[in-house]
């Protein structure tokens, strides 16, 4: 069965209207902050975004704000028992009397993926076991972004970053996998979980919308193309993240109380299209070709749509 | 004998039930878990309430805890030592949201090595943090405390969180007579919770904690910090003065016992003071002019309190129940440096430090305080940092040590 979109079925029913305004100090082409500027679009105004260390450390400098909502900065590893205390005061303060139902906010978490895959991790579990009513939206760059691209556990095999430098020992940069945050979560079953990419903003929103008509954690891993930290022209995210899902390296997919489906079957386009555009990979090519890497990758990406079709 | 027997954790517990809280994230850790286990109790049967969420580590209580503060919402917590530690990136944070919220630490030694008994390094680990620091010495004072801790707090020439400090075992397992006071006349002293500057709601969104760019916002925000801490000297005059008024019992940022005609005075906080109190009067029953200054405020500092003491005094020994390895007595350094500019300061400062890891101070060592401080007042010179460890209690040791080297140790 194919999924459907139900809310959002041409870009001309995305809402013109900005709650993300223009003019924060992050890069220019940020995926990442372009996906947020979608997801807004459906989570509108009355929001408290509950952030953590990253690059959306940013997007609050004093005196400026680039929303319309509120904003809470806590730390890296704790934001989602920040949201925890906003959602719960919040809740005790309707009860009371002592806040009008009308003056409610939806609660969001803004993680990097250094936060969420690894220093999070316990707080996350926590407030996904407690069934938090939140959302998490993590920008996943696939590395420590805002301190100029170290590894992080969601940095992806054969991906180059200043602490994952290619070496004689090393020649394909990083070896790791990329942890898999999205099962990590699904674990925990809670109510929504989907991967979105700002390239495909129907997905995007309709997953949003979607979301909202569940309690509870609703949980979003959003592909933050990093011109900065993947070394390609800010002009070119769109295009890297349109390659990202293309080349089935990037799953469009949700999973609703733990049932995973995925949004958006590829075609699959061969995963170098995708690595040859960005200067992290560029050691897989030059000076020499690095074959074994290249298909190490695309095993990878085989393997795991072998498995979604079953 | 009036009032009921409770120990110190449950006297806390009271505290915040009397404060009328609307908020308790809790983390288990010994020797607070009492507290909160009253808490959940209380909160699940409905005499108070209050919403109880247990968190999955004192980061993410703390981080909880003061978000909910940032909130709008009364919120009370407990730790303990390691707990604290794990803490403290978020106690700095919640300072600097200038939000007000009461954390009952229950003073722990800090591994390593690991043991559950107190002295108050754990504690002094946040002195800095932008809490201010109140430290009780009995059960009755503990509770009394709290609700103190909440009007300064919340006040708002402070809006600062508040540490309310007890020693583990000795306070927190120790049962006293507590009066629980009028709950109907609490609410006269604390007034509702409604603060005019915190609050998330969709008509008046704001920031809070936002990144500053550069030195001088970064000043000026901390600086702010800096003169509302200092204006809680004299909110926690005023709440004291009231407090007095409504329920009889008189608070001081200081508390002098035996100060009138006192040539050398000992300065202790916390619990141990009552055994330095005793130790006062055996040696003012053999005709010693000594008095002892505890400390109940840590932060803000009341450097004028302080020297209003000791000013004139012969000699002054500061004992205590921390070590900074590599300097002495953390509380020692604080006292000489506000007596630095006194005209009429004493003659001689020694330092002591005891009571690490809930080692007991004795009766003879407190006279042998008094005796050295003594000599060191005639001498003009004082001395120190003086660790209280007996011969007895080293031999003891050493058996230790041998058990630990086995066979080795006889080959």
């Amino acid at each position: 069965m194919t999924w459907q979109r139900e809310t959002f079925k041409k870009i001309k029913q995305i809402p013109r209207e900005e709650h993300v305004l223009p003019g924060t100090a992050l890069c220019a082409g940020c995926g990442g902050l372009e996906a947020l500027r979608l997801a807004a679009k459906v989570l509108g105004d009355d929001v408290v975004y509950v952030n953590a260390a990253g690059c959306f450390t940013m997007l609050a400098a004093y005196p400026f704000t680039p929303f319309k909502g509120s904003w809470l900065y806590t730390t890296m590893g704790s934001a989602p028992a920040g949201a925890q205390g906003v959602r719960d005061a919040l809740d005790v303060l309707i009860a009371k009397g002592r806040l009008p139902k009308e003056e409610d906010l939806k609660v969001v978490v803004l993680g990097g993926d250094g936060s969420t895959y690894d220093m999070a991790l316990s707080s996350t579990s926590g407030a996904i076991t407690r069934k938090l009513d939140f959302y998490y939206f993590c920008y996943d760059n696939e590395a420590y972004g805002n301190t100029g691209a170290q590894l992080s556990p969601a940095t992806p095999y054969g991906a180059r970053t200043t602490t994952s430098p290619c070496s004689l020992q090393h020649p394909s940069g990083t070896t790791q996998e990329k942890k898999d945050i999205f099962e990590i979560w699904r674990a925990h079953k809670p109510p929504y979980i989907a991967t979105v990419a700002p390239r495909y903003p129907l997905d995007l929103e309709e997953k949003f919308a979607r979301a909202a008509k569940f309690t509870g954690p609703k949980l979003f891993l959003a592909l933050s193309a990093c011109p900065t930290g993947w070394l390609y022209d800010p002009g070119e995210t769109p295009e890297v993240a349109k390659l990202a899902v293309e080349t089935g390296l990037w799953p469009l997919k949700e999973a609703i109380n733990g049932e995973v489906t995925h949004t958006y079957i590829p075609k699959r386009k061969p995963v170098e299209e995708y690595l040859k555009l960005q200067g992290r990979f560029r050691h897989l090519f030059e000076p020499t070709r690095q074959d074994d890497a290249i298909r190490h990758i695309q095993a990878r990406v085989d393997e795991y749509w072998q498995q979604v079709k079953g | 004998m009036e009032g009921e027997m409770m120990t110190g954790n449950l006297a806390a517990a009271w505290g915040a039930r009397l404060a009328g809280v609307d908020y308790v994230p809790a983390f288990p850790i010994t020797p607070q878990t009492e507290i909160v286990e009253a808490l959940a109790k209380w909160c699940e049967n409905g005499a108070m309430a209050a919403r109880f969420v247990t968190m999955d580590s004192e980061h993410s209580m703390m981080t909880a805890a003061g978000a909910a503060a940032a909130t709008g919402a009364r919120v009370f917590t407990a730790t303990s030592s390691q707990g604290l530690l794990y803490a403290i990136e978020v106690l700095y944070s919640i300072s600097g949201w200038r939000v007000p919220l009461v954390l009952v630490n229950v003073s722990r030694a800090l591994a390593a090595p690991i043991t559950l008994e107190p002295d108050h390094n754990d504690v002094l680990a946040s002195r800095d943090c932008g809490f201010l620091q109140i430290h009780a010495e009995t059960c009755q004072e503990v509770l009394d405390s709290i609700l103190m801790a909440y009007r300064i707090a919340e006040d708002e020439r402070v809006m600062l969180p508040v540490i309310v400090n007890l020693d583990g075992f000795y306070l927190s397992f120790t049962r006293e007579p507590v009066i629980i006071p009028d709950p109907e006349q609490v609410k006269l002293f604390l007034p509702p919770f409604r603060p005019a500057h915190l609050g998330f709601k969709a008509s008046a969104p704001h920031a809070l904690g936002v990144a500053v760019l550069g030195g001088t916002p970064y000043s000026y925000f901390r600086h702010q910090m800096h003169l509302a801490a200092m204006n809680a000297l004299d909110v926690h005059r005023e709440a004291a003065a009231a407090f007095e008024q409504l329920f009889g019992r008189p608070y001081d940022v200081v508390e002098g016992y035996r100060l009138e005609d006192a040539e050398d005075v000992l300065v202790m906080t916390n619990a141990f003071a009552s055994k330095g109190k005793g130790a006062v009067d055996v040696a003012r029953a053999e005709g010693k002019r000594v008095g002892l200054l505890r400390l109940r405020m840590i932060r803000p500092w009341p450097a004028d309190a302080i020297c209003h003491a000791l000013q004139g005094r012969r000699a002054v020994a500061v004992l205590d129940q921390n070590l900074s390895p590599g300097q002495g007595g953390i509380l020692f350094q604080e006292i000489a440096a506000c007596l630095y500019h006194e005209a009429l300061r004493p003659r001689a400062l020694c330092s002591f430090i005891g009571g690490l890891g809930g080692k007991n101070i004795s009766e003879g060592e407190l006279r042998a305080i008094f005796e050295q401080t003594a000599e060191a007042g005639i001498r003009g010179k004082g001395i120190g940092p003086v660790l209280l460890y007996t011969e007895a209690e080293h031999r003891e040791m050493v058996q230790l040590q041998v058990l630990a080297a086995g066979s080795r140790a006889e080959s």
